[in-house]
Order: structure tokens, then sequence, then C-alpha cells
């Protein structure tokens, strides 16, 4: 090891491969059986019950934990599966603690709720690891649809006109399927690959064809999709990436946190992978947190997360908050960039402290910086596309575009969050839209 | 501070908490620890015939039931009385009751229904210096094919002839253990008490198959693909063995025959409610064979702590307190009424009170969109099934209408008088008499 936390720049191998082979494993790992037994007889099987109300694809929670605490974890997973086909990314990535465990009546009563993430990745794991795909497609329609985008909505999309006998074609701009489960989530979240091998268990399903190198508005566009294929659904994500807007924000060592995370996630070999010693995130979400985390457990010395506004408006989840804490990062909030300091590469960038509504104070700080994450959100890249609402493709409750024929999910369409497990949601529902169209 | 020292049939012990007959009690080295624990008295494993032992199978003896997180809420048994030599145990008992003379030590006997055969082994074991005896006549798994355990215990007209021939036998109090595998805990009861024995214990084992392999397709515990049904016992029958303690000691033949419970007695408060129906002491093992012998330390500072808490100086003062409050059906007031209340700041919002109320019972709960979760009083027959399925405790209880307040659900105030079903109009037999 030639490198150590405290050399100058961005260079790789600061830590042992040893080290960061620990730093990037399961940040759960799975749970054992008793482990799991334990967890769902903590479950009272509530009516009507809030954690099911909570979940954006309305998984029957109490129902599947009830089959595992009966020694069926597969069962279970049918019951998740059925409803998000996704189930096992989502056991991982779903910020649980603001979504099914933060109304289950035990976190109500004891501030304990049931690990309704880990069970539910310990059932969808057990089934996975059979092999077993326990979905089968209906008698073959003769309808055809396009899927643009291989990601979380794309792929929920697919399976569910596949169930229903549809042929599907996936075009995918990337050489790999699972969007932002490949390529854009914390390496500890997803680990041995599950990404890749989720896809290929939801390809078994049949009936699917993914053409990578696919890209709309290059190689392909939407009005001859709209002739080749039955229906359409776009579910591109945001493919552009917002500027801070300040001059040296082109400077070496500034860089997307998006690509710093792809780049992570796609690596062979961590310690071949550069980070600086002083790394400056920029923004507030999920996205930087985990280009924070990963740049620390990476090895840089020092890593500072900025936000220009207060902790309560940050989109990352207080879990993540206190993950990335835990890790060694210091969050700075109410502070926003107003200059890059360095000469060709980046070493210095200055915040002013701002007050409520950005209001600027004329308090500055100067932080020492070799690399500069920014992290301040992704924009639609729109040329071409259907009516849009806001940033966003403007869809019905059930996906439907503005153009006859053509459907969007995800993130590239309105409303909902940007999470994996919404976009699994809206990308079923638009299958089950374009199936009784397609029946009709 | 209450004084926990036990007197049963004339038996002193520092507690009135004894191991009942059972695998802890088999062995010298096991009895020792107990009593260094601070069990107040020992029943020895049974002890059989002088000769060749019984024999135990070399495979699985206990089934089990279990509650969440595996807590062990029934365990069944197939194990015979004690498989060691009649002299070893005799031995032993005499060592062991040398060492501990303030601790009770009882002994259990089975020996086959001939009269020789009682009348000569218990003026022998009677050497060992034990303070009485047990007799099982309660096992209902391998000894009962033999003629012996719950095979007597389910014949009254042998329960009274072994406990004669046992009274003959000896001057030590005679305690007989009842199975619960009969229809009317009474009749051997009686028959107990009208050979002359000093007590009853009860209940014994309940016959039980525990479960199935659904594998092997054999009850379990399994031997080599078979199984056979054994004793049930542990917290599951608490509510068995007490309604049968009750039934003995409300019964005026037999309310001044003492008791000795056993039943599933887990905590102080299991021993505290077993007494107050009438049991002078009582008897544990599963909790024991759950837990370890460490538990008695609670059990003996709960019930100190409650006793001292009720102004009670000695267990005599609160034994067969409940008993005059069991009663049967046709006498409870009919004009009672109540009516669940949910106490909306425990309230955990899960809806169990609510599924169980409205698929299940009358309806009775209404729920709003932001699941908070009330009781139609127009509705409501008190059927404590919410209080029962709620998780939260003391979040639902029952409400006593006053005399004079409106019962919502029948339109009519409540009765100030006691009102029970032999009084009722609907009582075809009240209408027969007029």
């Amino acid at each position: 090891m030639t490198n150590s936390p405290f050399s100058e720049g961005v260079v790789p191998a600061r830590l042992s491969a040893e080290a960061l082979a620990e730093n990037f494993s399961d940040l759960h790992p799975r749970l054992d059986d008793h482990e799991a037994l334990v967890a769902a007889d903590r479950c009272y099987f509530c009516h009507d019950a809030p954690c099911m109300t909570a979940c954006p694809t309305d998984i029957d929670i109490p129902l599947f934990i009830r089959q595992i605490a009966t020694g069926t974890p597969e069962a279970a997973a049918r019951t998740i599966l059925s409803q998000n086909i996704l189930g096992g990314m989502c056991a991982r990535v779903c910020p649980t603690e603001t979504l099914c465990e933060e109304v289950c009546v035990r976190e109500v009563a004891e501030g304990k709720p049931v690990t309704i993430g880990q069970l539910q990745r310990y059932a969808t794991d057990r089934l996975m690891e059979k092999g077993d795909h326990p979905f089968t497609r209906a008698a073959a329609t003769g309808k055809t649809v396009a899927v643009v985008g291989a990601g979380p909505a794309g792929l929920a999309c697919a399976h569910r006109l596949a169930m229903h006998g549809h042929d599907v074609v996936i075009h995918e701009a990337r050489e790999k399927s699972g969007g932002l489960n490949e390529f854009g989530i914390a390496a500890y979240k997803s680990v041995d690959g599950f990404a890749q091998a989720e896809v290929d268990w939801l390809l078994q399903i049949g009936g699917i064809t993914v053409e990578t190198g696919s890209v709309l508005g290059k190689t392909i566009t939407l009005d001859g999709l709209r002739d080749a294929y039955d229906a359409v659904f776009l579910s591109i994500g945001l493919g552009g990436v917002n500027a801070l807007g300040l001059d040296g924000e082109d400077k070496s060592g500034v860089l997307d946190a998006v690509d710093f995370i792809a780049e992570l996630r796609q690596a062979d070999d961590l310690t071949k992978l550069g980070v600086g010693r002083d790394v400056v995130v920029i923004g507030g979400g999920m996205t930087a947190i985990d280009a924070a985390v990963q740049s620390k457990l990476l090895g840089a010395l020092n890593v500072t997360l900025v936000y220009r506004r207060g902790r309560d408006r940050m989109n990352a989840s207080q879990f993540e908050q206190d993950l990335a804490a835990s890790k060694g990062v210091r969050i700075i909030t109410n502070a926003s960039p107003k200059a890059i300091h360095g000469n060709g590469a980046v070493r210095e960038i200055d915040f002013e402290y701002t007050g409520d509504d950005l209001k600027p104070t004329g308090q500055t700080v100067r932080i020492p910086a070799d690399q500069v994450l920014k992290a301040i959100g992704q924009s639609l890249e729109s040329d071409g596309l259907p009516e849009l609402e806001g940033q966003k493709i403007k869809v019905t409750d059930t996906g439907r575009t503005s153009v006859d024929g053509v459907w969007a999910g995800g993130d590239c369409a309105s409303g909902g969050d940007d999470l994996t497990v919404t976009a699994v949601a809206e990308g079923r529902d638009a299958a089950e839209d374009i199936h009784a169209a397609l029946s009709a | 501070m209450a004084d926990l020292t036990s007197k049963f049939v004339g038996i002193k012990s520092p507690n009135p908490f004894w191991l009942a007959s059972a695998p802890p009690t088999d062995k010298e080295y096991n009895v020792r620890r107990a009593f260094e624990a601070g069990w107040g008295g020992v029943v020895w494993k049974t002890l059989g015939e002088a000769g060749p032992p019984v024999v135990n199978v070399n495979g699985p003896r206990y089934g089990a039931i279990h509650g969440a997180d595996r807590r062990l809420l029934g365990l069944n048994n197939i194990e015979l009385i004690t498989d060691r030599p009649l002299e070893v145990n005799l031995e032993e008992m005499a060592r062991v009751k040398r060492d501990f003379p303030e601790h009770a030590l009882i002994a259990s006997v089975m020996v086959p229904c001939e009269e020789g055969a009682w009348k000569d082994i218990l003026p022998v074991i009677a050497e060992t210096g034990c303070d009485g005896f047990e007799l099982n006549f309660g096992c209902p798994h391998g000894m009962a094919e033999r003629g012996m355990g719950s095979a007597v215990g389910q014949v009254p007209e042998y329960i009274e002839m072994v406990t004669r021939w046992a009274k003959e036998a000896t001057g030590l109090p005679v305690i007989v253990k009842l199975t619960p595998n009969i229809t009317n805990i009474l009749y051997p009861a009686t028959a107990a008490m009208n050979g002359g024995a000093d007590a009853v214990s009860l209940i014994n084992t309940i016959n039980s198959i525990t479960s199935v392999n659904l594998d092997v397709m054999s009850p379990e515990p399994m031997i080599d693909g078979k199984g056979t049904h054994g004793g049930y016992c542990g917290p599951a029958v608490k509510p068995i063995a007490l309604n049968m303690v009750a039934e003995i000691a409300r019964n005026p033949d037999t309310a001044k025959l003492p008791i000795s419970g056993i039943g599933g007695i887990t905590t102080w408060r299991d021993a505290a409610e077993f007494m107050a129906l009438g049991a002078g002491n009582v008897q544990v093992c599963t909790a024991a064979m759950t837990y370890g012998f460490k538990i008695v330390q609670e059990m003996i500072s709960g019930l100190s702590q409650w006793m001292d808490e009720k102004g009670y100086e000695s267990t005599a003062d609160f034994v067969g307190m409940a008993t005059p409050n069991v009663t049967d059906w046709q006498y409870l007031n009919l004009n009672h009424v109540t009516k669940a209340v949910i106490n909306q700041d425990d309230c955990i919002k899960c809806g169990r009170c609510y599924a169980a109320c409205e698929d299940t019972s009358h309806q009775a709960i209404a729920m709003s969109d932001d699941r908070v979760f009330t009781v139609k009083d127009d509705e409501c027959v008190a059927c404590n099934l919410c209080v029962n399925v709620c998780p939260v405790e003391g979040c639902i209880t029952m409400k006593t209408l006053a005399p004079g307040e409106l019962d919502e659900r029948t339109g009519t105030p409540v009765a100030a008088e006691y009102g029970n079903w032999t009084t009722h109009p609907n009582n075809p037999t009240v209408s027969a008499a007029e």
C-alpha cells in the first residue's frame, strides 16, 4: 500500500484491500433463520395494517411476516413479489424508516419497529437463491410493447406485461440493465452483484428481450417505437445532472456524485479507485449521503457534506444521516457554495451560511477540498418527449402520457417520490393499464 | 415481612414451593441443588418395586408447544418412573434428608395394585426419614399400560383401596396424586378421601400429542418413526388444573381435604392463584425444567412482597380465599353490565380488537379513517375478546355501569338488584314452577 488517508490529492488505495472489503460489505447482513423467527414473532398482524398502507407497492406485510413465522419463507416471497417484483432490491434500499417501519405500531409504541425490510430480504433471498421464479406467463397475446430504460420502473413494467402474455423489448441505453439499482446506489446496499442477479432472475419469466446501447433520441425515437410496437413505456430516469453554476466548476476534482457512485459500483477492484483526501459533497439527498459515506469508506481523511438548507429539509432520511455521521462524515447545513478555488485542480471551496429561505448571512467558511462531488439533483433530458408537468413527463395515475399509446413511470414521470419502490409501483400499474388497453 | 413457612398435612417446609415428582427430583445431585437454590420441599421421583428397574426409551422423551419467541408453553413427556435401582434412591434420599432436615422430602410411590406390594414397600421407604408419601395414581403414559399410574387413578374404587392399604402400612402422611384424565375430578378426590388420604395433589399430566412430524407422519416425540401419547404439563395446563383444584375445594364433601396444587405454576402469582383457590401448597416442575432451579427465588420474593402488600402474615391467611367466589354459571349476576373502554393514550392502533370484534364477535368497535378505535356501547356485549387480543396490557378495560345507568345495547337502565338465571323470566324451569 503506497497511499494512506493522509496522501494528498485524488489517489487510490488509501486503505488496504482487506479494509476496503470490510468497509463495503453488506450494510445489513441477511437475518439467519433464528433471527428471522424472532423478528417475525414481533409482528402483531395488524388489521388493515399501517405498514401495508405506507408501502408504495402495497405489499401485504403482515401476511408475509406470518408466512415467515410459520416456516414458509418461500410463500412469503411470493406474497412480496406478486406486488413488487423487485422486492429483493427494495428490501435493501427502501428507506423503510420513512415508509413501512415508520408507521409500524411497534415503532409507535416502543420506538422499535418490526424489521420489515430485513424480513423481506430474508424471504426474497430464500426464494431467489433457489433459482425459483414463481410466476408464469399467460397465453401469448401477439401484442408487443417497447419499454425504454431497464431501471426499476421499466423492469417492473416489462415483467407484469410479460406475465399477461405480451412480448416486451426493453431498450436500455447503457451496456447493463438495472438502472439506478446497478449504477446509482451505494455498494454496501447491494453486494455480491445482487442487482444483476435480480435482473437475471426477473427475466426468467420469458418474453422479455433487452437491447442494450439503445438510446432514445439517438439510436431510437419515440415515433419509431410507436410505429413498431403496440405500446410504449418510458422509464428513462433522469439523465441530466444539475450544475452549481459557479466559476471553477470545471476544475479537475469537481465531478458529479452520480458518476462517482456509478464508477464505484462498476469497479472490479476498489484499491484502484481514486478518492480525495478532503472530500466535499454538496447536496442533501440520498445520492449525497451515498457519495459521502462511500468516500469515507474508500479512505478519505475528511468528508464534509454541505447542504444549503436546514437538516429538516434534507431529503436523506434520518437513518441515512445517522449512517453518514457514524462513518465520520461531517454534515454542515445552511451553507451554499460560493466559489471554487484551485489552480487547475480544486483546492478549496467557499460556502456562505444562509438563514431560513436561503437568505445570505455574510458569514463564510472555506473548506479544503481536493475532490468535490455535486449531488444537487438530476433532471430530465426532455427532447422529443410527451408533454411535461414541471420538470417531468406528465402522467395520469396509471402512467398515461399526453401521447396516445405512450405511458411513462419512474423518476422521469410526474408524481411520487424518486424511490425504487415508487418506480416499481408505477411500472407495475402502467403495465396493468397497458394490458387493459391492449385487451380492449 | 411475610412468613412463608409452610405446614402441609403436618409436613413443615421453609416455603410452600415444592418440586413435583418428576425428572428434576430423580437424583441426590439434583435435589441437593434444588434445596440449595431455595426450594421448600421435594417430591422424589416416583419409586417402583425393588428388583430390575424400569427402562426408558433412548430417543426423545419430551415434546413441546411454543409461543412467540419460542417461549415454552407446554411440555409433554413419555418418561417413566425412576429407572434407577430402589436401593440407590433410598440411600440418596436418606443422605439428603439428613443434610436438609428443615426441608420437606416426600416419597412418590407406584407399585402394582396388590396389597402386599404397597404394604411391603412403604415401611422400607419410610426408613429414609422421608416426611410423607405421595401415591402416584396419575402418570398417563407407559406405566398405565401396566395397570399402574392413571390406570388406578381412573378407577375410584382402586384409589380408595390402595389409599387404605397405604394408610394401614404407614403412620406418615399420605398424599394421593390425581390424574386429570377423567370426566369429574370429584370422584377420584372423594375416593382418596374415603380411603383415608391426608391430602390430594393435582393435577398430574394430561394425555397429549404435542405435534406431528409431517415428513415422517409420526407423533412427536418420535421414537424410530413412531410416537405415543405423553403427559402434558407447563403453563398451558394451568387453567385446567386451577379448575380441578377449585372443584374439590368448593365441593362441600371434599372441602376440608387438603390440596397440593400442581399444574403449570411458573411464577409467584401462579402459586398464589392456586393457593387462593384452596391449595395449601404448590408443586412445580416444568418451570424449573425450563429455567432451572433459580426461579424459586422470584417465587419467594414475589409471594412475600404480595403478602406484605396485602397484609397477609402467613400463607394460611389467604389459602382458599377465592374459593367461595367460584360458583355455577346459573348464579352469576345477569344484572351486572360492563362495557369495553379503549384508552386512546395507550392504544397503538394495531386494530386487532377491531378485527376480532368485527369478524368474530359483535361488530361493537368502530374504526375511523385515521385508525382511532372506539367501542360502540349500543353493540358491546362485554365479551372481553378485545381485552384479550389487545397487545397492550391495560389498554382496553371493562367499565361497570352503575345501577340506573342506561345500557345502550338493551335500551334499559341497569338494575340495582342481583338477578341470576334461576329467577330469569326466560328460564323455562322458572315458568314451569309458576
